[in-house]
């Protein structure tokens, strides 16, 4: 079924998968945003005890979620898995590092013997919460804003210097965050993962105490998500973007190429301009209505949003990861997509994905029947963080 | 252009990736068995509805948690470590060796990831059928997930399945079924899981015994032994029985890996197996320090042969002969190859340069020139230094013997201890618990011995005769990746403290703190509990 399609037509297939696992992280990453607010929302013990465990339920999905992502990556586009990896290796470490205290923290924090003390797990989840999701913010705006990077197969003919891919800065990829557009994607997506964070610790756990400050918190993060993911969505409809010709592969800068974007595919203008309706109402169904279930409207805005974004980076004759470096080196789904054959074998191991997402939501349910409380975690039988 | 290779980079990110793949390699195989004791355990418990069983299911449920999540938080480093540090190789190879990796999320990760969750939080939330399920789903998930990864390092270790494009610079996959079943994956995938399996035994094993030397909690460690020993034993014996398997295949497909594993400098018809030997200080060879000689051995006559073709009289090549090649025999040597290897690499380079001057002749001259002589492409690039093509050979063949003599004294153990549980013998024999304890950190050192083998016996190659591994590495700051070096070995030491210290706590706890809160609480040693066992004994 898949091998009779062209392989433009499994690229595409392809980088629409890699769009539904990068939303799905984002919005998966309420749990990050959730570890920024241990203290900020809990002022008692108990109260941290219930965020930390509900959070706890739900930090291996999103962790998997990450590695996931980076293996479809892998295995649909390897020429970015190679350039950016191997070359912006400062932000990836950093942001590997942040993930790797992660998923210790929740298991070892409270357990006698821990050598560590509470306090250093719990920090470790807030730097977790923080610096991964600003990172991976930030290294998403590359695929706006270009890295200064090459890359020249012909390499591997070089005796002694056979590197494909060279980054072309000493910064490695810490030069990103010289770019305000970056960063102010890197910002939006902290914020909006600790509002996230909010609606659903409220969804999922029962203390009016919790909820008092929830009411309070929502204000100081859905503002500055807003300010800073208006000003990322504002310039990138005025920017220059990076075209290519399928024709000749020639990439070249076109004014208002995502505007363009935006106009010439209606059908992703359609689904950002939802999902950012649907966020801001989730919102404000918390806000204004005290609406407890407002994580469902906000966390499928979220995932529409994102879906959105990464379509107009990557369809429509759009280079996905530029060099400003050297345009001609930049990666546009075609030229650095596996080959027909690996796609087409992914493509229906892809097939596989519904009956994960079917089982993921059985045991959501099953374990978020009815919103957590402080007596369940007394209770014998549980496991407890 | 450069003299030569930037060693000191290499040399780093090899480090790098050596040290991030042995500390996730600790966790790993007890993950991998443990899963699967677990299982077993509940699965008694729900058929007997004997709450003892249950005490016994949480305890090493909960040690398998301490341990699953360190294995989690050094594995994800791992996954994007072929980018970070080998970019090259993610290029030249990613189009077959992705798909293992994203198929292991898609199908193993998540399972795993998912069902554990019902596994630890789900005892009062579904039934315990499910709940069953979930703890079988989790073990099998986790074997799953090593099914993936091994299919992808076996491909390595023998590359099938693929044709070199040179419009792409790459290896394309034309058969995926080649890759997944080769004869490499299916003995990498069953020893390595079946090794796994009897880490886990010995483990529970170990532990278990020091509760029955401590007089604590009888019942608990007594039912532990018996069912891991049982397991340990089959699982050894299939570890026996697939280590043999993996040692034909790679006599076949990577000769200069067991010639170096096994010590045999010279070929011979009716080889003789080295079973205790020391590697002499001085080279055998003046002219090539690369080759060693035994100060000291002891031989089994002809086994060698047998042991890699079933003929007592094949003829088995040594690392001389596969140097300097042998007629007789059919043995390229390393020159000629390199030879072929540089032809196809300057091939591709003129490949590339027709299609650009629109040259077609030249295009289908250098084509079939490179077509002709992949298959040693990755020789080329020893042209100045061909003795580098020989593994170290003491580091091969003592981590090899050091693995085998382990796993063959295991089998020996697993037997000594069902004997004494058959005689009821097993809580006052003191010595043999004490040996069981020992068996531990014997137990990972014989798997870590494992992958010392099959790694550093494959070297120079990450893809065997393809691609070197000097060439695989991206282009970084050597300072860089040192700077990461000593910030992953501080991260991964300081999470192994947290680790260690708090699972020697559990076990101290002991089964009976985990059930009445479902976390160990460091409790005091009660002595009534003691007793209440021995009663029920
Ligand atoms: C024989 C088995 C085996 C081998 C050789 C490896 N792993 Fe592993 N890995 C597992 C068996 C496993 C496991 C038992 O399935 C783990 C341990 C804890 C877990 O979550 O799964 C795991 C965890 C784990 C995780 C975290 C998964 C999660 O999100 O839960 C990643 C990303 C990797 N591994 C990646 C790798 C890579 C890139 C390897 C190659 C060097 C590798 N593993 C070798
Ligand atoms: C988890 C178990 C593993 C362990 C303990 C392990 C161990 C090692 C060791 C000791 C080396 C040698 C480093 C050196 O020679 O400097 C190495 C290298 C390497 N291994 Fe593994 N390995 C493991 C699994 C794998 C797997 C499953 C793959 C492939 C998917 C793999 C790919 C590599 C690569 C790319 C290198 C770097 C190149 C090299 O130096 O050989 N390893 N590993
Ligand atoms: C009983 C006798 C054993 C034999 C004959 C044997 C044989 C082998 C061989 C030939 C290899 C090399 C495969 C390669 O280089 O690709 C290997 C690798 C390995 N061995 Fe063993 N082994 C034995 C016991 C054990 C034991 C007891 C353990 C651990 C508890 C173990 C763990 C491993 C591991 C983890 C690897 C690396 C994975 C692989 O290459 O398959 N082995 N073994």
């Amino acid at each position: 079924m898949f091998e009779t399609l062209s392989h433009l037509a499994l690229q595409q297939y392809w980088w629409v998968i890699i769009s539904i696992l990068a939303s799905a992280l984002v919005f998966l990453m309420f749990v990050q945003g959730g570890q920024t607010l241990i203290y900020t929302l809990g002022k008692n013990e108990n109260d941290r005890s219930l965020i930390i465990n509900t959070l706890g339920h739900k930090w291996e999905l999103t962790f998997t979620t990450l590695v996931t992502f980076g293996g479809a990556f892998f295995a649909s586009f390897p020429l970015f898995y190679s350039t950016s990896f191997g070359g912006a290796y400062w932000v990836w470490i950093i942001i590997l590092f942040a993930f790797i205290i992660q998923a210790v923290s929740y298991e070892y924090r409270k357990k006698p013997g821990n050598v560590y003390g509470k306090r250093t797990f719990e920090t470790m989840l807030f730097i977790n919460g923080a610096v991964g999701t600003i990172l991976i913010g930030t290294a998403v705006g590359t695929f706006f804003n270009g890295s200064m990077f090459s890359v020249d197969k012909g390499n591997i003919t070089q005796m002694y210097d056979t590197a494909i891919s060279r980054w072309e800065t000493p910064f490695y990829g810490l030069e990103a965050v010289l770019n305000w557009h970056n960063v102010a994607l890197g910002l939006a997506v902290f914020f909006l993962a600790r509002v996230l964070g909010i609606l659903f610790i409220v969804n999922s756990v029962k203390s009016h105490t919790i909820f008092e400050q929830a009411l309070k918190h929502i204000w100081y993060n859905a503002i500055p998500f807003l300010v800073f993911f208006l000003a990322f969505a504002t310039n990138l409809l005025l920017k220059d973007g990076f075209a290519y010709d399928p024709a000749s592969g020639v990439v070249s800068m076109e004014p208002y190429k995502y505007l363009h974007n935006f106009i010439e595919m209606p059908v992703v203008a359609g689904i950002f301009i939802v999902g950012v309706v649907l966020v801001l109402m989730g919102i404000m169904r918390f806000m204004f209505c005290r609406n407890y279930k407002a994580i469902w409207f906000a966390g499928a805005g979220t995932m529409l949003t994102v879906f959105a974004l990464f379509l107009v980076a990557g369809f429509n004759n759009t280079a996905y990861y530029p060099s400003t470096f050297d345009l001609q080196s930049s990666l546009t789904i075609q030229n650095s997509s596996s080959s027909h054959y690996t796609l087409t074998a992914m493509s229906y191991v892809s097939l596989f994905v519904p009956v994960v997402i079917a089982y993921i939501y059985w045991v959501w349910r099953s374990l978020n029947k009815k919103q957590m409380t402080i007596e369940d975690l007394d209770k014998d039988n549980t496991h407890v963080y | 252009m450069l003299e030569s290779f930037d060693y000191s980079l290499i040399d780093w990110s090899r480090g790098q990736f050596a040290l991030t793949a042995m500390y996730h390699w600790i966790f790993v195989p007890l993950t991998l068995g443990l899963g699967f004791l677990v299982a077993i355990m509940e699965s008694i418990y729900v058929k007997t509805g004997d709450p003892e069983w249950k005490r016994i299911t949480k305890f090493w449920m909960t040690i398998f948690g301490i341990n699953f999540a360190i294995g989690v938080a050094t594995g994800i480093i791992l996954e994007f470590e072929f980018g970070t540090n080998w970019s090259n190789y993610s290029w030249f190879v990613g189009d077959i060796f992705g798909a293992p990796l994203a198929i292991e999320g898609i199908m193993a990760f998540f399972m795993e990831s998912t069902f554990i969750a019902i596994m630890f939080f789900g005892w009062t939330k579904v039934s315990k059928k499910m709940h069953l399920l979930s703890t079988w789903l989790v073990a099998f998930g986790a074997s799953l997930s090593a099914l993936w990864i091994l299919v992808a390092n076996a491909w390595m270790q023998l590359p099938v399945g693929m044709v070199f494009n040179p419009d792409t610079a790459r290896n394309e996959m034309v058969n995926f079924w080649d890759v997944l079943l080769s004869p490499m994956a299916v003995s990498k995938f069953t020893h390595t899981i079946s090794s796994s399996y009897t880490l886990a035994a010995l483990v529970v094993i170990g532990i278990s015994a020091w509760f029955l030397r401590k007089k604590r909690h009888l019942v608990f460690a007594k039912r532990s032994i018996v069912l891991a020993a049982v397991f340990g034993l089959v699982t050894s014996l299939f570890t026996l029985l697939t280590g043999d398997y993996s040692a034909k295949v790679i006599a076949k497909h990577q000769p200069m890996k067991f010639a170096a594993f096994e010590g045999l400098n010279i070929g011979q018809r009716g080889a003789p197996l080295v079973a205790i030997g020391i590697v002499s200080t001085t080279p055998e060879d003046p002219n090539n320090e690369n080759i060693k000689d035994f100060a000291f051995k002891i031989e089994i006559p002809n086994f060698l042969s047998y042991m890699a073709f079933s003929d007592f009289n094949a003829f088995i090549p040594g690392i001389k002969d596969l140097m300097e090649g042998n007629e007789e025999h059919g043995i390229m040597s390393a020159t000629e190859k390199i030879t072929r290897g540089k032809l196809a690499i300057d091939a591709l380079a003129e490949y590339k340069q027709a299609k650009e001057a629109g040259n077609m002749e030249k295009v289908a001259e250098a084509k079939s020139i490179l077509d002709e002589n992949f298959k040693y492409f990755g020789y080329g690039y020893f042209i100045n230094n061909p003795n580098d093509l020989i593994p170290s050979m003491p580091i091969t063949f003592y981590s090899f013997h050091i693995m085998v003599a382990l796993g063959v004294w295991f089998i020996m153990f697993f037997g000594i201890i069902l004997l004494l549980v058959y005689k009821n013998k097993i809580s006052g024999a003191g010595f043999w618990l004490v040996v069981a304890i020992i068996n531990i950190p014997l137990a990972f050192l014989a798997s870590q011995s494992g992958w010392v083998t099959a790694e550093m016996g494959r070297q120079p190659w990450v893809i065997q005769d393809l691609m070197p591994t000097m060439t695989a590495v991206s282009k970084l700051d050597t300072n860089a990746v040192i700077t990461t070096f000593i910030l992953f070995a501080l991260i991964f030491t300081t999470l192994l403290i947290a680790e260690l210290s708090i699972m020697f706590k559990t076990i101290k706890a002991g089964p009976k703190a985990i059930t009445e809160t479902g976390n160990p609480k460091a409790v005091k040693e009660d002595a009534s509990s003691a007793g209440n066992d021995q009663l029920s004994n």
